[in-house]
């Protein structure tokens, strides 16, 4: 019996403006852990909207969400904030790292915030992540100094660094170049099957799917079984 | 919070000139803040000493009024019902404070009270030719008049210190002594009111500041005023007390007015609207000084708010990886108040400095002998009252805009892209 990392219960979301439109109907499913499970579906299917409402950041919905058997339905901001800093790491479409750090320091910044470990024990662990990666070369670059393959590895090894429950991803291939979109899915690939990361991708590159170990496919805010 | 700061270093360091101009916005209202209250402050002091520093808080002295209890109060038999009683009249009671002695040494006892001076208060004609002149005669003790009210300060010509040493000696109005045209060293003729004349020497010139005043004030030491009235030891017209507590006076001249049952006149009663001017000075000074401030937190606004939209983007990714809205705040907030903590105290330094310079500059007018540069004040508390408004104007100034980071919504900014 695999432990259950993500569970979504009979999630509805509607939006308001300028007429109410509900844009995800019924959602349930959970992902287990080790698990690399891709969502994927059409443009305007919702399958960002529900991931940004997995993520805790989007809290205007109805129904249930649990992270890591606990649920995150209404708990304050900062304990959302404390929950995303813990236990969900990120990896975005656009690589969004802070350009005024440098790389190792964009690495360890949720390390810091965390707290868990003294300031020497995060820059080591992030070093290591990069060295994971393959990109230990770049720690001392300023953030924007980079090529967008990169970024999005230095965004990866940021997402690994509070050793999180679940990394999720937004389109994280959906910006780059064939060659670089293989390099992160192998990365991805690697961390599911090396070191049992659960992982939940939002993609609509139907390759990179069918890849994964498990896709849910969605259509106009429902799930497709 | 080491972390948030030096995340609020680094995003100040990346827009290291905006900061610049805002700091530098500070900085300038700060220094004219703090040197145009200096300023201000010199010159009300400056006013202050020409009066009040020369006036005693409070003044005991014996009026001459017509009796409050009239001997019809005293029978019994008259008790009941109302007095009509027209035509009182003062009667020629003693002008000299009653037990002076006693009262001089309760005085000097009472821990309220700085220093005590006793004085005599005389008119006298000066004989010039065939013209009189009137002009009040002080009877002082140098001494204590000089550390009470500064009065060798204020004379500019001879030496304050022989007027106890040399016995028959006086010191004149310059404006009296002008006009009378008599010199250092050289004597002058005086009647008093009895009719006596006195010859005396003069030792020294007394300038105030105010003509008209000069005109007709002159000072000799006690044993001589008494001399002139040929009175006793002890003969006192007036006791002039300077007290601690400058706002107490009002109270203490009441409280020894029913001790020592004298007249008594408290300083304030008597510069009420002096007070009125120097507060009216003040608070224009301080209103320019918060106006200058205002118009900089206002800078720090603008700007703190540009940086907030410039980063939208890394305010988005903050929150993603677990930085809390309060976080984000204390950011903002601190790149506010590090602005204001620098550049305010680049101003009170530039203040100090813009004052020392004024306090350099010559500034000679012959009603004040004792003046030679422009007056400055160096308060420590303008330069807490500086020091505290830059910090609450920053504060101010940097609490909106940090509040809208605060609420910026990352899924809003992740999307949008």
């Amino acid at each position: 019996m695999a432990d259950i990392i993500l569970e979504a219960r009979n999630i509805n979301k509607y939006f308001h403006d300028p007429v109410d439109v509900k844009v995800l109907s019924d959602i349930t499913f959970s992902v287990n852990k080790g698990e690399f499970v891709a969502v994927t579906g059409k443009s305007g299917c919702g399958k960002s909207t529900l991931l940004y409402i997995l993520s805790t950041m989007d809290t205007d919905y109805e129904g249930e969400l649990l992270i890591d058997n606990i649920s995150m339905v209404n708990k304050p901001e900062p304990a959302l904030a404390r929950v995303r800093n813990e236990k969900i790491g990120f990896v975005f479409q656009f690589h969004y790292l802070l350009n005024e750090f440098s790389v190792l320091h964009n690495v360890m910044l949720p390390g810091l915030k965390l707290n868990r470990y003294p300031e020497q024990e995060v820059e080591h662990r992030a070093i290591e992540k990069l060295n994971m990666l393959g990109i230990e070369k770049l720690a001392h670059k300023k953030a924007n100094q980079l090529s967008g393959g990169e970024k999005q590895r230095v965004a990866i090894a940021r997402a690994l660094i509070n050793d999180p429950c679940i990394i999720m991803g937004d389109e994280p291939t959906g910006n780059l170049d064939k060659k670089n979109s293989e390099i992160v899915f192998d990365i991805f690939k690697r961390l599911a099957e090396e070191y049992q990361q659960t992982l939940l991708i939002v993609t609509h590159d139907q390759e990179f799917a069918s890849r994964t170990h498990r896709i849910i496919q969605m259509e106009d805010g429902k799930i497709l079984l | 919070m080491k972390l948030i700061i030096s995340i609020a270093q680094s995003l100040l360091l990346a827009r290291w000139r905006q900061t610049l101009i805002a700091a530098i916005g500070v900085t300038f209202s700060i220094t004219m803040f703090v040197s145009l209250l200096g300023f201000m402050n010199g010159l009300n002091e400056m006013m202050d000493s020409l009066f009040l520093n020369r006036t005693p808080h409070v003044r005991l002295y014996n009026e001459v009024k017509p009796s409050a209890i009239q001997p019809v109060y005293l029978s019994p038999a008259f008790r009941s019902g109302h007095h009509f009683i027209h035509s009182v009249k003062a009667s020629s009671s003693r002008s000299d404070i009653y037990n002076s002695g006693a009262i001089l040494e309760a005085l000097r006892k009472d821990e309220r009270v700085v220093g005590v001076a006793p004085k005599i208060l005389l008119q006298a004609f000066f004989r010039e030719g065939t013209v009189d002149i009137t002009a009040s005669v002080n009877g002082i003790e140098e001494y204590q008049e000089n550390a009470l009210f500064h009065f060798a300060e204020y004379v500019v010509a001879g030496d304050a210190s022989l007027l106890e040493k040399e016995p028959n000696s006086i010191i004149l109005g310059k404006a009296l002594a002008e006009s009378l045209l008599v010199n250092l060293r050289e004597n002058v003729q005086l009647t008093t009111a009895d009719g006596e004349r006195f010859s005396l020497k003069v030792v020294g010139f007394w300038q105030s500041g105010i003509r008209d005043y000069d005109k007709v004030q002159s000072f000799t030491s006690l044993s001589t005023a008494r001399k002139l009235l040929g009175k006793t030891q002890n003969y006192i017209t007036d006791i002039q007390i300077r007290v601690k507590d400058i706002t107490a006076a009002p109270a203490l001249a009441r409280e020894y007015s029913r001790l020592f049952n004298t007249s008594a006149q408290d300083i304030q009663t008597l510069n009420a609207e002096f007070e009125t001017g120097s507060f009216i000075r003040s608070l224009i000074s301080y209103a320019v000084g918060i106006t200058l401030l205002t118009v900089s937190g206002f800078g720090i606004y603008n700007i703190l708010n540009m940086m907030i939209y410039e980063k939208m983007d890394s305010i988005a990714i903050l929150k993603a990886t677990g930085f809390a809205g309060r976080d984000v705040k204390r950011i903002f907030i601190f790149i506010a108040m590090s602005i204001g903590v620098f550049g305010g105290l680049a101003g009170l330094i530039m203040g100090f400095l813009l004052s020392l310079g004024i306090d350099q500059l010559p500034f000679r007018t012959t009603s004040l002998p004792t003046i030679t540069t422009y007056p400055v004040s160096y308060d420590p508390f303008i330069y807490v009252i500086g020091g505290a408004f830059s910090l609450i104007s920053t504060y101010l100034a940097g609490w909106l805009p940090s509040r809208k980071a605060s609420r910026i919504d990352p899924v809003v900014i992740i999307r949008g892209k």
